[in-house]
């Protein structure tokens, strides 16, 4: 059972809540970033646990939970510039969430309205991709362009532990690799892919399999905000500088479901759970904050009221979201006209017009 | 007999299989431990051991590739793919080399590999859960594509699908692995042609409706509703079609309506369009008509109800059918 990250763990805030020095790394943060860091964490752990409540009553399809998550995604996210693009898994709500984009929006993919749901440059934050492992290759070729643009710029590309086996994401190190590609490899590592344990992907630390491709590979402690965003900004550096791809590990832990559809009871124990609970990302910041006075009773409290509006905000806007119009399926699949798509949209209008009992028919809202 | 579901009656299949034959493994993504996300082999891992039920890392190509391998040491791997979207990383291997190795080692190499696939929308599942991938593989020469509609052929065909030497391709209704019928699970095993044979479920002589997997279901009900009399025919081979049973379904009703889940456009419907048209000109009383997916990648959930053929869209093709 993993559960201790090892000797080469980066990490600058312990889970009792206190500051380490890092010979390597360091980050130094002043109270209201203390304070935002701890906000973010909060109302990212309450987006998650709204959304599994909407899962549970019916109101979206799906939920896959980024509990335990939180610090890697808020602390990779707070590293990068707004303008530097983030290439998401489906678990990225944390990120999502520090760059702007509303968690109702989120929820358009899980409740089966969209298959996307927001402008990727709009937000510096691509679509979520559900084909394990893809999005590597599209930020390497992100990064590929960035750097002809002679831009200074990072990117940076999530997967999972489970992802680091697929061809695609070695094929996207070697990219990276030959081309210096200013890309940052983001695995959390939250030790299960599904049902399988991490001994199933690999037999070596994930982040030492950089090292085969020739590139720096660093472990991250995933459940400390800083030493997150402390490496993320190393890594992102070291980018920006023309010095090509770093894999991050963020040795986290995924205290959920893999997904709503899924019961974790039937492949791992308890204890494991509650070794990494005495871990949680969120405890620890706050432990800090008011050891060190940044925080008092009262702004906690103030947060918890912001994050259960958020939790009101979701659930209301989730059940108010509209089913999408039938013939909007015909609609982007090419971006000029095409003769197949006119016409079976058309026959599509018609044949609903064609029921007097159009939504019972089958037709759903808005048809027409 | 027992009441199976679709999902247990595979499940009971596969264990037959594996306790006739020490050589089948089972392999893939969650497939022990979980006993797949389907539950479709649940508790395989702990009656045959992790040598036999392999759980996979994450890559389908992997699966594929180390399938061939196993499968030339004299192994006979059935692997799951997750999700019929999630197929493709293992396209290559599919294409190139399992459906190729039997040709060109003049036989000497037996690809006896079932490629297990929980395939089709009507789920309210997110994007790649709910593909219908079988023309991809319908039109590559050196592959076998069956797939059962009901938890009786479902136990019968695992086993024969897994007894085959060719590679065979499984694909599994996913929105009907709950549908529960009585299987005789003590059945001995048919001769390998019943796999590849149409079934005609349903005797009618306005008109054939022909379908497969989670279809048939669909134009079973569609029968029933109609006053019309329509003869409901169960493909369930793809490749190779039973050409022989559909045909002597179309000679006597004089009208084909194909349906499947599957993008119309170039879709199996219109390979079994045009060897109808070829083998029944005379006979037919209408063009055959294809209800279909439309021509659009498969919409987000809320509008799958609208995408998939159901009753009324089936009926609608009878009509214009039966109209000409
Ligand atoms: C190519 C592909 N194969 C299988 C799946 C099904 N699947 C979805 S998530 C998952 C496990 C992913 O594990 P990991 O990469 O560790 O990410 P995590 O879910 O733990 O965040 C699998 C097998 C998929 N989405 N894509
Ligand atoms: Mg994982």
């Amino acid at each position: 059972m993993a559960v201790d990250g090892g000797p080469e763990l980066v990490q600058l805030l312990t889970p009792e809540g206190v500051l380490v020095e890092h010979p390597d790394f360091a980050l130094a943060l002043d109270d209201d970033e203390w304070r935002t860091r701890y906000e973010h964490l909060v109302m990212v752990r309450r987006l998650d646990a709204e959304a599994t409540a909407l899962q549970r009553h019916g109101e979206l399809g799906l939920w896959a939970p980024c509990q335990g998550q939180e610090a890697a995604q808020v602390g990779a996210a707070l590293a990068m510039r707004p303008t530097e693009r983030i290439f998401p898994t489906y678990r990225e709500h944390g990120m999502a969430y520090v760059r702007g984009v509303d968690p109702v929006t989120l929820l358009g993919l899980f409740r089966g309205t969209t298959l996307g749901g927001w402008d990727p440059a709009e937000h510096g934050f691509n679509l979520y991709t559900i084909v394990i492992g893809d999005q590597t290759l599209h930020a390497v070729g992100y990064a590929m362009g960035a750097q002809r643009d002679g831009a200074a710029e990072g990117v940076l590309v999530c997967f999972g532990d489970g992802a680091s086996s697929q061809g695609d994401v070695a094929e996207a190190f070697v990219y990276a690799a030959v081309n210096d590609a200013p890309v940052v490899f983001f695995c959390q590592n939250n030790q299960w892919a599904i049902s399988e344990p991490l001994e199933r992907q690999t037999r070596i630390p994930l982040f030492k399999r950089a090292a085969g491709y020739g590139f720096p590979g660093v472990r991250v402690d995933g459940n400390d905000v800083l030493a997150v965003q402390a490496v993320v900004t190393a890594a992102l550096e070291r980018a920006r500088a023309g010095r090509g791809p770093t894999l991050v590990e963020a040795f986290t832990y995924r205290m959920g479901a893999h997904t709503t559809s899924d019961d974790p009871t039937r492949y791992r124990t308890t204890a494991e759970g509650e070794a990494w609970r005495l871990k949680d990302p969120i405890e620890r910041v706050r432990a800090h904050i008011v050891r060190s006075g940044i925080a008092d009773a009262a702004w906690l409290g103030e947060v918890e009221q912001r994050a259960e509006a958020l939790g009101e905000h979701m659930r209301s806007a989730c059940r108010a979201m509209p089913d999408p119009a039938p013939a909007s399926m015909f609609e982007h699949v090419y971006a000029d006209a095409h003769p197949v798509i006119d016409r079976e949209r058309q026959w599509l209008v018609t044949y609903l017009a064609g029921f007097t009992d159009a939504p019972t028919a089958g037709a759903g809202a808005g048809v027409g | 007999m027992a009441v199976l579901t679709m999902a247990k009656a595979i499940n009971t299949g596969l264990a037959v299989a594996m306790r006739e034959d020490p050589k089948v493994l089972v392999m893939g993504e969650d497939v022990g431990r979980l006993g797949g996300v389907f539950r479709v082999t649940d508790g395989l891992q702990a009656e045959f051991g992790e040598e036999r039920v392999i759980d996979t890392p994450l890559a389908e190509s992997g699966i594929i590739g180390t399938a061939v391998g196993l499968a030339m040491r004299g192994y006979a791997p059935v692997c799951e793919i997750q999700f019929d979207g999630f197929i493709f990383p293992a396209f290559d291997q599919i294409t190139t080399q399992v459906a190729r190795l039997h040709l060109r080692s003049d036989g000497a190499l037996c690809m006896r590999v079932v490629i297990r696939v929980p395939s089709g929308g009507g789920i309210g599942a997110v994007e790649h859960h709910s593909e219908s991938p079988e023309a991809y593989f319908a039109h590559t020469p050196g592959l076998r594509i069956v797939t059962p509609s009901n938890p009786v052929d479902a136990f019968t065909m695992i086993r024969q699908a897994v007894a085959h030497p060719d590679p065979v391709l499984f694909l599994e209704p996913k929105r009907r692995y709950w549908e529960k019928a009585e299987v005789d699970v003590t059945a001995a095993l048919p001769p390998s042609i019943d796999l590849f044979r149409a079934r005609v479920v349903r005797r009618g002589s306005d008109a054939t409706l022909l379908c497969w997997g989670p279809m048939v279901r669909t134009c079973l009900e569609a029968a029933q509703a109609d006053t019309r009399d329509l003869e409901v025919v169960d493909a369930r081979s793809l490749a190779p079609l039973d050409l022989a049973t559909i045909v002597e379904s179309v000679a006597r009703t004089g009208r084909l309506v194909v349906v499947h889940e599957a993008p119309v456009t170039g879709g199996l419907g219109a390979e079994i369009a045009a060897a109808v048209t070829e083998a029944c000109f005379y006979q037919l009383e209408a063009p055959v008509l294809r209800v279909g997916g439309f021509s659009v990648p498969y919409p987000p959930a809320r509008l799958e109800d609208i995408y998939l053929p159901d009753l009324d869209r089936v009926l609608e093709a009878v009509d214009r059918a039966m109209a000409y």
